[in-house]
């Protein structure tokens, strides 16, 4: 199964990176059946900065959830990298998270017993990547964020910018196709809020994809393209031409 | 790949264990007592069974063992005690033995009196050893000349005796000794017979005689008497005190017999036998029967109890240990549902986490189990010091403790990781 995705795989950069069709994800409870997400056509090409908005309850998360690999569709096609994940199971699902997408949080999601070097490195522990290998790489990548001072410390120690640099780190461990974040700066100040924008913008300008799940507007205007949800459907989508003046 | 795994893995285990260190200690108390606990009880039990197995096997397992024994105090009709107390085994006992039980040894203590002996003027030091007729089919004494004790020598208490070969050229030097008399102590004995020790290989022949050569001034040989003979001169009477009627003789004829069988397999038929025949000819309660095989046996069987409800309170101790753990395991796991949820998210399989959470519990049972042996072997040399009871560790019992431990530790640490790699990552990341 997971070799047959591999094989599939395409990385041309003409080629959509993320592309789903008729996608639908229904809840069951009870005997009702409660459709969250309507046939979500979306189609999102490598390099592109993409922010997903809606008000609550519009089935943002569970796309979120949907395109992070967390969750299968009930029906409908979700292809990443143009080979399809919606037949996998959950260990090859689980593999295509650590190998295929880099997740940033609202709440950072650090682990607390772990220093920021072995933080960064866990995706990497994952795929089997040995640790004199991964350890310089999480080096260079907290370098990277700007942390490289603070490697040794526990992330209670950090602010929460920082953290969220750490998370970023981590999210660039396996340098994945696709880079989901979270409400990024939902849990922040406003300063530390743009810091982290910059930080974004930058891995943009080096060719990553990044698509962002948020209610800030601000986060919607730096972005290229906004995906409206209402009500589990793509209710708009506009492209923004300020970004490219930037 | 998979080293490099495990390394992380444990490493991971020990860091998240030791950033609560008092829970992980107190969870793992649990385990030090309860494998302390199997290894110090089966050492005690093993011990105080080994001491009552060596002093079981010193009496002979192809032995059938008959005791005389003071038989319960009778009292004449007017209430007085009997001055003269004649009970026991007797000589006519082992005879009976002898004749009824087929294929049997029946040995009978000799006794052995040092005397001086004389023949005309000569004299010697020598052992006077009061024997049984078949002395010399249990022994490796031969009759050279004459013949040996016989069965009517014993019934009729007759003074006649049977001289060793050194005492030939000590008291008889070129005679004839056959017919002749010989004085023991105060008594005649005419000798019926000469007798020398088989010898087997050279060797033993110069170890006896370097023996006999360095005993020379001591005693220059061995003259055999009739046992009832040798009881009847030399007496085998206990004058007793007794508080209220003065002095109180007793008679006993044989202390002790012991039957001995050429099979194992005979040893019961044996012993019913002995017993029939005693209660035929013996009035009073005057004997007791002791086979060691089946105390042996009898032991076995009580330690073997005695094993199963140690081990088994001391197993008890082990799963509460083990409850223990997976009842921190288990709050564990609710306690770091968002890590788990983070983990799954950034690429961690289900088995991955299975894999965390159980090393997590086997670090605790094995440093637990290594501090718990640790401890089970110091309370046997404790209970040894103090209590002065014999323990025996064996490496059977360290194995089964440690064993157990691992083993309660991975099959209750399994539940809580299998809880833990199936929760919903999305919901676990959702977890406050």
């Amino acid at each position: 199964m997971i070799q047959q995705y591999h094989d599939n795989l395409n990385f041309d950069t003409d080629k959509p990176i993320l592309e789903m069709r008729d996608l639908c994800k229904s809840y069951f409870i009870g005997e009702g059946e409660l459709k969250v997400l309507k046939d979500i056509n979306l189609s999102i090409t490598p390099g592109e900065y993409v922010a997903i908005m809606g008000p609550s309850g519009s089935g943002k998360s569970t796309l979120l959830n949907m395109i992070g690999c967390l969750d299968r569709p009930t029906t409908g096609e979700y292809l990443l990298g143009g080979a399809g994940v919606s037949t996998l199971d959950d260990d090859d699902l689980s593999s295509i998270r650590g190998a295929r997408i880099g997740f940033i949080f609202q709440s950072f999601n650090l682990i607390s017993q772990l220093n920021i070097i072995e933080n960064i490195q866990v995706p990497m522990f994952y795929q089997g990547i040995p640790e004199y290998e991964s350890a310089e790489k999480a080096i260079e990548l907290a370098e990277m964020v700007g942390l490289g001072h603070r490697l040794k410390h526990r992330p209670t120690e950090l602010s929460g910018g920082q953290q969220q640099r750490v998370a970023i780190a981590r999210s660039l461990a396996n340098d994945p196709l696709i880079i989901l974040a979270d409400e990024p700066t939902g849990n922040l100040d406003s300063s530390s809020g743009s810091e982290i924008l910059d930080i974004l913008h930058g891995l943009h300008d080096q060719g990553k994809t990044l698509i962002a799940v948020t209610h800030d507007e601000g986060i919607a205007k730096e972005s290229e393209r906004v995906i409206r949800l209402f009500d589990g459907m793509i209710d708009k989508e506009e492209y923004n031409q300020k970004r490219n003046e930037r | 790949m998979f080293l490099f795994r495990l390394k992380r893995t444990l490493k991971l285990g020990i860091k998240s264990l030791w950033m609560h260190r008092l829970r992980s200690t107190l969870t793992a108390l649990g385990i030090i007592f309860g494998v302390s606990s199997v290894i110090a009880m089966l050492a005690i039990g093993e011990g105080a069974s080994a001491d009552a197995q060596r002093k079981i096997a010193q009496l002979g397992s192809h032995n059938i063992i008959i005791e005389t024994q003071d038989p319960p105090e009778e009292k004449s009709s007017t209430g007085q005690q009997q001055t003269l107390k004649e009970y026991g085994l007797t000589y006519n006992d082992a005879e009976r033995f002898r004749n009824a039980i087929p294929d049997v040894q029946v040995i009978v203590p000799n006794r052995r009196i040092p005397q001086e002996a004389q023949y005309r003027t000569n004299r010697a030091s020598i052992e006077v050893v009061g024997t049984v007729p078949w002395y010399p089919q249990i022994s490796t004494l031969q009759v050279q000349y004459g013949r040996f004790v016989s069965a009517l020598d014993m019934r009729y208490k007759r003074g006649v005796c049977v001289i060793d070969d050194q005492i030939v050229k000590a008291l008889f030097a070129f005679d004839y000794p056959i017919g002749e008399d010989i004085k023991l102590g105060t008594d005649y004995y005419r000798v019926v017979g000469v007798a020398k020790e088989k010898d087997d290989t050279p060797e033993t022949r110069q170890t006896a005689s370097s023996e006999a050569t360095s005993q020379a001034g001591a005693n220059v040989g061995t003259i055999y008497v009739p046992l009832t003979t040798a009881q009847d001169r030399f007496g085998e009477t206990n004058l007793q005190m007794s508080g209220t009627s003065g002095i109180t003789m007793e008679r006993v004829e044989l202390q002790e017999i012991v039957v001995k069988v050429n099979d194992l397999m005979q040893i019961i038929p044996a012993k019913q036998s002995v017993e029939t025949l005693l209660k035929k000819y013996h009035k009073k309660n005057d004997y007791a029967i002791t086979v060691p095989l089946e105390l042996m046996k009898r032991q076995q069987d009580i330690q073997r109890i005695f094993t199963i409800v140690l081990g088994s309170i001391a197993a008890i101790s082990l799963i509460v240990g083990g409850i223990g753990i997976m009842n921190i395991m288990l709050a564990t796991v609710s306690e770091r549902t968002r890590e788990i949820g983070i983990r799954r998210a950034l690429g961690a399989k289900k088995k991955d986490i299975i894999f965390q959470f159980l090393s997590e519990t086997f670090i605790l049972t094995a440093t637990g189990g290594i501090l718990g042996i640790i401890l089970g072997l110091g309370i046997p040399s404790l209970v040894e010091y103090y209590g002065n009871m014999p323990t025996v560790v064996k490496i059977s019992s360290i194995g089964w403790a440690f064993g157990i431990s691992s083993a309660v530790g991975i099959i209750f640490g399994l539940y809580p990781a299998y809880r833990a790699a199936n929760m919903d990552p999305i919901e676990s990341l959702r977890h406050e």
